[in-house]
Parts: structure tokens; sequence; C-alpha cells
């Protein structure tokens, strides 16, 4: 074990430039590319604020990543806790200090990026319920004890963040967290329990939400109850998806958003741009691109030795599906409008910074998959 | 060992639970997938059309109204350039503010402004504020110097109806005014509708509403979310309306007109052959083009509370008993039943020794007395005895057929006005149906002189001569123009038929229907008679429109006066004898009066009606001989246009 530690340390330079998942970076270009030409034209085919931000963001995020790539598996091991701890305290930051938009706080002020906790907070679970199983013995898994202490972790920040409120990204936050749980082995039935709790207090959670996304709820059941209102996104949304066919409307000649019928275009609603412009092909080569990008960090899963790398690969491919699925779900109008960027695609700091910072612990995984990281 | 095993044993359940939850991964994506499919694919066109629907705008273009023209297409309705203020609601910030600085510039009252506001209300966001339809010359220039100051207002240069005959006309073309929501009911405007586009209200506008409204024209335009219009995509153009041309001479409606200025009455003039209405006077009159824009209201009570009813048109919506003007009717049917003969001797004795029924007694007009007439003198000189005595001996259901059969009792234009009333001729049937009585003779005896139950309207009085005149064959009356009927044709075979005299197979005495063009008489001696009596009512000494004759035959005519009483008259009343000037206006008689002319060889006939005028032979035979004068001078041009020779014109 001591030898195996000291090999792993003994990584040469380009050992670790061989090790890197070249197909990964490749995805990510690519996801990144297409992100860049589908804010380019929300703009209207103008070169102007949304796209040169990206552009910006991208190219920073990106260097980040390709940085962070190389710090060690143990490091972020180590470190799980304290950035889970900072995403916490961050969080309640935003509960005093954050700054508003549209009715909601969610964001810190650092001048050069407005901070989106919650997003950071979607790494943070992942990498803290990562270290957390990864100590504890399969015996122990299903333990009351040891089942109490994620459940709080979880229910901490899901509840700041639903405070915001942010009932969208704290679903995703829980959903990632549960994702870990359930990769560690905890038995079926506890999940089934309680999915079925969750369905009896159904009725009750919905009288405890706000007005505006009980309409959401609601809207979602039935787009044409208020179509100038709340139905109006997901109406609006369906008809340039459903108008763009097969081959789409053409690059830039989407015309339900270059006539600005879509909202929230070059966030939440970037798939549904693209779909009108790129049709039916486009959607599925953009679908198939994230299918591929989840195969790939699967895999680096199953070649790592490590429980927590692979737990963190497991689990941040779960969170990448998640909220790839409930963007495209949400815009195709099969889940309710809850405010779920589309990885990568979306325009959004954060977002993108979240999403980057779990790649490069990813990548940094593959690097040094060879590397045991002690229980303790 | 045994931590190594647990460990062996916890990697496979992760991997297993990875690859369960990759499963579902799977599957759900296989969810998306199946809802891209059936969202971009199976249902493209459903959400292509939704797409257009979101991003294609129609504005509508009003139509140009079709022309109204005469006879001699001189145009007696037209579009007009009008300039008008047209405010896009999109392109507008503050209404308010925009309103307010409009209000400063062309100077809208209060009123106004309120009803700018209400109009508003009615709107779509997108739509197009007609703020004023009619400016002035100072007005439009006003707003076109402070233009770059009002957002969204667009002056504009646009037609609107425009009648240059204006009070000449007004009973027979009528006008047109904004669309009532009972207006876009119809189908002919609710298909061709456009916001701000003015609809018949009256007369041929309203009737002729499917000619002359026209088909909108479509622009459509990209437009963005919030309405804005991004290019035009396509431009159907507007169509006008058709022309409708109208059988009216306007010269002579003017003539008319005139003649019946200051009065209360009517004119009517048509061709005895083919039908086509020369000339429909009523008076008053009022001015159409004060409604296109919608009438003020000091202007629509001046209308409205006129004694003399200007906004009734008297020659079709007018009821008269038609008097005397009814005897040389009675007299044919009289004649046709062979009830008596023209010879038989009855002695007017005047007001001393009335004619006498069951007690009642029946005056003739004339206090002297006519002495001992025959038929034709009768009808020469008015004798109302000689009436009293034939109606009493033909009856009343025999007298029905005949009035019926020459244009009594229904309107005579059908569709075209609206408000034509159909008249009555009364028989004994019509009273129990009515009124549930029984008839009185003695209701048969003043229905002899056109008194009683009977009521006509002035064009129904002028058909009737016509039919007379014509040799009793029966024509259609028409005010527009119908290119279906061949007038010389139509011509030829009424006069080849006058002067070969077939013999009939039909029982004309019968309640029978007769074609167009077919003749109505059973025996043409009979009309030969009415007619030979008519002109001595006109041109001998004692008939009584003797002195508004003329002796060239060009212009002589034959006709028959009329005195309607408006109420009964009293022994007092006949005691009194007062002259018309003495008599409270609403009281006094109508005067009435029917010719044809020329007499040789006639071609057209008129009735003339001056409500409260006195007696026939006074107030409205000198009219009609006017008039006549006036027809026969443009005979020959009507002629030569009408046989094809525009050029006259």
């Amino acid at each position: 074990m001591l030898r195996e530690r000291i090999q792993a340390s003994n990584y040469s330079f380009l050992d670790k430039i061989k090790s890197i998942d070249y197909l990964l970076i490749l995805l990510i270009i690519a996801i990144g590319s297409i992100s860049v030409f589908a804010i380019y034209s929300t703009e209207g085919g103008k070169f102007s604020f949304y796209t040169k931000n990206h552009i910006i963001r991208l190219s920073v995020f990106f260097s980040l990543f390709l940085v962070l790539s190389f710090v060690r598996v143990s490091t972020w091991y180590k470190n799980a806790y304290l950035f889970y701890f900072v995403g916490l305290v961050l969080l309640v930051t935003v509960l005093f200090f954050g700054i508003s938009a549209s009715g909601a706080t969610r964001w810190i002020n650092l001048y050069f990026l407005n901070l989106q906790p919650s997003e950071l907070m979607k790494i943070a679970v992942i990498i803290c319920f990562a270290r957390y199983y990864h100590r504890i013995q399969s015996s122990d898994i299903q333990s009351i004890k040891f089942l109490i202490q994620p459940i709080i972790l979880l229910i901490i920040p899901c509840y700041l963040v639903v405070q915001q409120p942010d009932l969208g990204t704290s679903i995703l936050i829980a959903g990632s967290g549960i994702a870990i749980i359930w990769l560690a082995g905890l038995n079926i039935k506890y999940f089934v329990y309680s999915g079925l709790l969750l369905l009896v207090s159904l009725p009750f959670a919905i009288s405890i939400l706000k007005p505006y996304q009980k309409s959401r709820i609601l809207t979602f059941f039935n787009p044409d109850r208020d179509p100038l209102g709340a139905g109006y996104q997901i109406i609006q949304s369906k008809i340039a998806i459903g108008s763009g066919g097969f081959f789409g409307k053409g690059y830039l000649k989407g015309t339900q958003s270059y006539l600005e019928f879509l909202p929230e275009k070059h966030t939440d609603f970037i798939f549904t741009l693209f779909s009108e412009e790129f049709g039916f092909l486009g959607s599925i080569i953009l679908l198939f691109l994230y299918i591929l990008l989840i195969y790939r960090i699967i895999n680096v899963g199953l070649v790592s030795r490590s429980f927590f790398a692979k737990l963190y690969c497991f689990g941040f491919a779960t969170a990448i599906f998640l909220y790839v699925f409930v963007n495209i779900a949400m815009v195709l109008g099969m889940l309710p409008i809850v405010g779920a960027p589309l990885p990568i695609m979306s325009y959004g700091g954060s977002s993108l910074l979240s999403i980057m910072l779990g790649l490069s612990i990813v990548m940094s995984c593959k690097i040094y998959n060879q590397e045991q990281i002690s229980v303790y | 060992m045994l931590n190594r095993g647990r460990n062996i044993e916890k990697g496979r359940v992760i991997t297993r639970r990875m690859f369960i939850l990759a499963a579902a991964k799977i599957l759900l994506f296989a969810g998306i997938s199946s809802r891209l499919y059936n969202l971009q694919i199976s249902d493209r066109e459903k959400y292509e059309i939704l797409s257009d629907k979101n991003r294609i705008r129609e504005w509508k273009t009003p139509p140009q109204r079709g022309i109204i023209v005469d006879n001699f297409n001189k145009v007696l309705a037209s579009n007009d350039r009008v300039f008008q203020l047209h405010l896009i609601l999109d392109e507008i910030s503050d209404f308010d503010v925009t309103i307010f600085k409009i209000k400063n510039i062309i100077g809208l009252d209060n009123f106004q402004v309120q009803k700018l506001y209400r109009k508003k209300e009615r709107l779509k966001p997108w739509d197009t504020l007609v703020v004023s339809d009619n400016l002035t010359w100072e007005q439009f220039s006003k707003i076109n110097l402070y233009l770059h100051e009002l957002e969204g207002a667009k002056p504009v240069l646009s037609t609107s109806r425009f009648y240059p005959y204006a009070n000449d006309l007004v009973h027979i073309v009528g006008y047109v005014g904004d669309a009532s929501p009972k207006d876009l009911e119809k189908p002919e405007i609710k298909e061709n509708f456009v916001p701000g586009l003015k609809v018949g209200k009256y007369g041929i506008e309203n009737s002729q509403e499917k000619m002359l409204i026209g088909n909108y024209g479509i622009k459509r335009y990209e437009v963005n979310a919030s309405g804005k219009r991004i290019s035009q995509i396509d431009y159907i153009k507007e169509r006008q309306g058709n022309k409708v041309n109208l059988t009216i001479d306007i010269e002579i409606q003017k003539f008319a007109q005139e003649l019946l200025k200051g009065k209360a009455g009517s004119i009517c003039a048509m061709d005895i052959y083919t039908g086509e209405v020369i000339a429909m006077a009523s008076s008053p009159t009022y001015d159409p083009n004060k409604f296109t824009h919608g009438i003020n209201q000091k202007d629509w009570q001046e209308i409205r509370n006129n004694p003399l009813k200007p906004l009734i048109n008297k020659s079709i919506a007018g009821l008269y008993s038609p008097g005397s003007t009814f005897k040389p009717l009675v007299a044919l049917a009289a004649l046709e039943y062979g009830i008596l003969d023209p010879n038989k001797t009855i002695r007017c004795k005047g007001h001393k020794h009335p004619y006498e029924l069951y007690g009642v007694k029946y005056h003739c007009w004339k206090k002297e007395g006519h002495g001992y007439m025959k038929l034709r003198n009768a009808i020469k000189q008015s004798c109302d005895i000689y009436f009293y005595e034939m109606a009493r001996l033909l009856g009343v259901d025999k007298l029905s057929i005949i009035a019926k059969r020459y244009g009594l009792g229904t309107n005579v234009l059908g569709e075209t006005y609206k408000d034509e009333k159909n008249g009555l001729v009364p028989d004994t049937k019509w009273k129990r149906r009515a009124l549930e009585q029984s008839w009185y003779l003695g209701e048969t005896v003043i229905n002899g002189i056109g008194q009683g139950y009977i009521q006509t309207t002035p064009l129904q009085l002028c058909l009737m001569t016509a039919q007379i005149a014509n040799g009793g064959y029966k024509i259609k009356p028409h005010i527009i123009k119908d290119e279906s009927i061949n007038y010389k044709g139509v011509i030829n075979k009424i006069k080849l038929d006058q002067s070969n005299y077939p013999l009939h197979e039909r029982n004309y005495l019968d309640d029978i229907n007769v074609e167009y063009y077919q003749r109505m008489y059973h025996k043409k001696s009979n009309i030969n008679f009415v007619l030979d009596a008519m002109f001595g009512s006109t041109n001998e000494q004692y008939g009584t429109s003797y002195k508004s004759r003329y002796d060239n035959p060009k212009y002589q005519f034959a006709g028959k006066t009329g005195t309607s009483q408006v109420r009964r008259i009293t022994d007092l009343d006949r005691e009194l004898d007062l002259d018309t000037e003495q008599i409270e206006y609403k009281k006094r008689d109508h005067a009435l009066y029917v010719a044809f002319a020329p007499y040789k060889d006639p071609r057209y006939a008129i009735s003339v009606i001056i409500e409260h005028g006195g007696s026939g032979s006074k107030a409205a035979a000198p009219l009609a001989s006017k008039l006549i004068k006036r027809i026969i001078d443009r005979h020959k041009l009507r002629e030569q246009f009408n046989n094809g020779n525009t050029s006259l014109a």
C-alpha cells in the first residue's frame, strides 16, 4: 500500500500527459464551441455582450479546468469537507448579503463575476458525499447512524437554496446527493419508502410552495391555462422546437428566438434555440455529445482504484445527466419550468465554473487513477 | 483480507448501482428523444403553423368603395381625397402624452378626446387608431409640422365618400357611416370589413353593399414578440368595389328636386317601356356628406325634428290616398269587367243633392256639380258622383284585382330599398283578415275616388300610370341599370304587340299573374278609352289640368289630377269652402298629379305629390308640366346614350 502511494506520487509529467482523457477534452471543446455559436445566435447574429462574455468565461474556465486537472485526487479528497463548508458559508452569505434579481436572491457580487454559490454547492455535495462514503465500510452503510449524517449534510444546503428561492437548483443538489447515497449501496427499501413518503406528503409540500412555483407546476400540467402568462414560456418553447422540424430552420434563422418570442433564450432556453435552428438532427447530435460526455466520466470512474474517485465520477456523471435531462425535459414541456441551466451551453458564469471544476476533478481522477486513498 | 474482501464487495456494489443508474439514464434520454421526435417530426406541421402565426401578422388595408353613377355615367357618389391622422398604437410609449399634444395641435375638445380613449379600448395593442378621418388642410399641415414630436402619429392621405349632388340624391343613393355591430353581422360586410371602413347606412349604399364594398387588401408583416413590424412579406392589393349604375338622370333629378324646393312631397318619373326610374325626388332633403364622418348632434336634431320629415323617402315610403289619380284605373276596371257602358249618363247635382247610399251622403268635390256626365267627361272633369256609382256597380274585389295588376299594393323596386312600403289595396278578404270586419258598400264608394283604406306610394302611382300609358303592359321598374334587359328589344316587343292586337287566350278578368312585358288588359279599346279621357283632362277645356297643357305635340301630355283628403270633410267645411291658404297646414289636402308624355307615342310617366299642397290641378299639375318638358328635351340624348352612343355624355 505504501509502495503504491509512492508510485502514485511519482507520476512523471509525461505519464500524466499520456493519461489525460483526450476524448473528454474534445467533448468539452465541442460542446463549448456549439454553445458559442448558439449564444451568438441569441444575439441575432451580432458579436456583442453575451457572446464576448461567454467566450471569455469559456476560455478562462477551460484553462482553469486544465490546470486543476493536475491537482492530485488525494488533495481533493482531503479538502472535500472544507469545500463543502466553504460552499455552505457562501450560501449563508447569500442569505444576508446576496444581490437580488427578478425576485430571487442567489448571487454574491465578486466584482468580476456574480457568483451563484448554489451552483458550486452542486459539486461540493458530490465531493463531500464521495469522501463520506469512501471511508464507510459496506457493513455500516445500512445503519441509521451513518445515514443520518449525509441526510443532514444534504438538507442544510437544500434548505438554504430553497430560501433564495431556487427550487430547481435545490432539487438538483438533492438529486446528486441521493445519487451518491444510492451508489454507496444503501438498501433499496429506503429509497422506496422515502419515495412513498414524498408522494404522500406531496399535497402538503405543494401548499407551502410559493405562488409562482405553484403556478409553474399548474402550468406544466396545462400550459394553455394562462398562455400569455405562466404558460407563455413553455408554449413558445414547444412552438420553437416543433417548428424546427428535422433539419431545423437554419443557423441564425430561428424566427421564434430572432423575433423575441423565446424567453431566457441564452440561459435556460438555449436548447430551444439550438433545436429550432438545427432541428431534430442537431438536437440528437447534441444529446449524443452529452451522452458521450457522461460515458467518458463514468469510464474514468470505472478505471479508478479509489472509492472516492469512483463515487465522485459516477455521482458527477449522474449530476450532469440530471442537469441535462431536467433542462431539456423542461424546455420540451415534460417537466415544470424550474431554473436549471444546460451544462456548458447555457450562458452563466457560476454554472460554467462549477461544471468545469467538477470536470477537472474527474480529469484528476483519470490522471491519478492508480492513486489509492487512505481511509483515514 | 477481510478488509480487502469487504472492499471488493463495496466496489462491486458501486459498479452495479452505477450500471442500474446508467440504464435509467439511457431510458430517460430515450424518453427525451421520443419527445423530440414527437414535436419535431410528428407534430411539425402544427408547430410550424403556430410559429408562422406568431411571427406573421396581417394588416388589412381598406378597399375603395365602388362609385355610383347615373344613367349618363355622371358620378353621384365618389371617393374624395381626405386628410386623416392615424396613431400606430404600438409605437407610442405614453398614450396620454401623445393625445395631449395632438389635442393641442388640431384642437380637439374634451368630448372628442374621451371618445378617442373609448375607441382605443376596443382596439388591439398593435392596431391603428384613427384620430380624425377628416382633417382640414390647416390641421393636416400643422400635424406635419409637429410630426417629429408625435410618437406613432401618421398623417394619411385617404379617401372618403363624397356626394357631389348632396341633397338632390340622398334619398336614392343614401349615405355611409361607421359600421354598427348590427352591420357587422351582415355577411357581405363581415367578410370584407376593415376597422374604420365606412359602410352603407341607407339607400343604394346600404342595399348594394355587396357590390360597392370591394375586397380588402392584406399586408403581411413579420413581427416580433412585442408586435413590432420587422419586414413586409406580402401585399395583396385591395380591390375597389364595383360601380353601381343607376337609371337616374341627374339633370332631371336635380330639376325635380328644385321643383319641390320649399315643399314636402315627391316627384317620380319612369320610362313606361323599360321601367327605368328617371327621377325620384323627395322633399325636404338633407346633406348625406354630413353623415360620412359622423353627423354632429345639432345637424342631426335639425333633420330629425323637421316636421316635414326629410328622413323619409316620400317617393317609396310615403303613403298617400291616391285620390282622383286613381280614377283612370277605376274606369278601366269598370270597362274591362263590362260593368257599364261609357255612354251611361249620370247627373252630378252638386252639394245640395249629393250621392246617397243607405242614408249616407257622398259629395262631389265641385260645389255646383258637373251636371250630366258620361264616363269620358267624368274622368276629364274628375266627377266624384260618377265614380261613386261606378264603384258601387263594380265592387271592391274586382277593382282590387285590376289595381294590384297595375302596380298598386306591392313595393315597386323590390329589394333595392329596405324602407319601401307596400301600400294597401283593400278588398273584402283583406278587411276580414286584417280588421276582422265585413266590408261596407260605402267603403267601396269612397274607394272609387281613391279615398278610404287605399294607400299608395308616389312611385306606385307612377308605375300605374306608366303601365296604362304603355298600352297595358307589365314592366319591370328598376333604378339600378339591369344589364339583362335589352331595352331596345323590350320597346320593340311591346310596340309590336300593341299594333298587332293579338287574340288573348287567358282570361284577364281573373286574378292572374302576368309576366313582364306581357299585356295585362282584357280589351285594348278600354285602355285606349282611358288614355283618351286623360288626354281630355289635360288638353280640353274644363279638363282639370287644362292650364298646365302644352299645345306643341312634342310636349303634349295627358294626366289626371288628384286631391287627397287627409281628414274627413264636414258639412261645416263645405259651408266655409276655404281656400287652401286659409286652412291650417296639417289639414290641407295633398295635391297629386299623374301624367304620361308625349301623348302621341308616349314614353314617360310621372307622378307628383305635394303634401298639403291643396288641389292637384293648382299645386301638382304645373310642376308636372315643367318636368315633362325637361324630360322630353333630354329624351333624344338619353336614347342615343342608351343605344351605345356614349360620346354624347
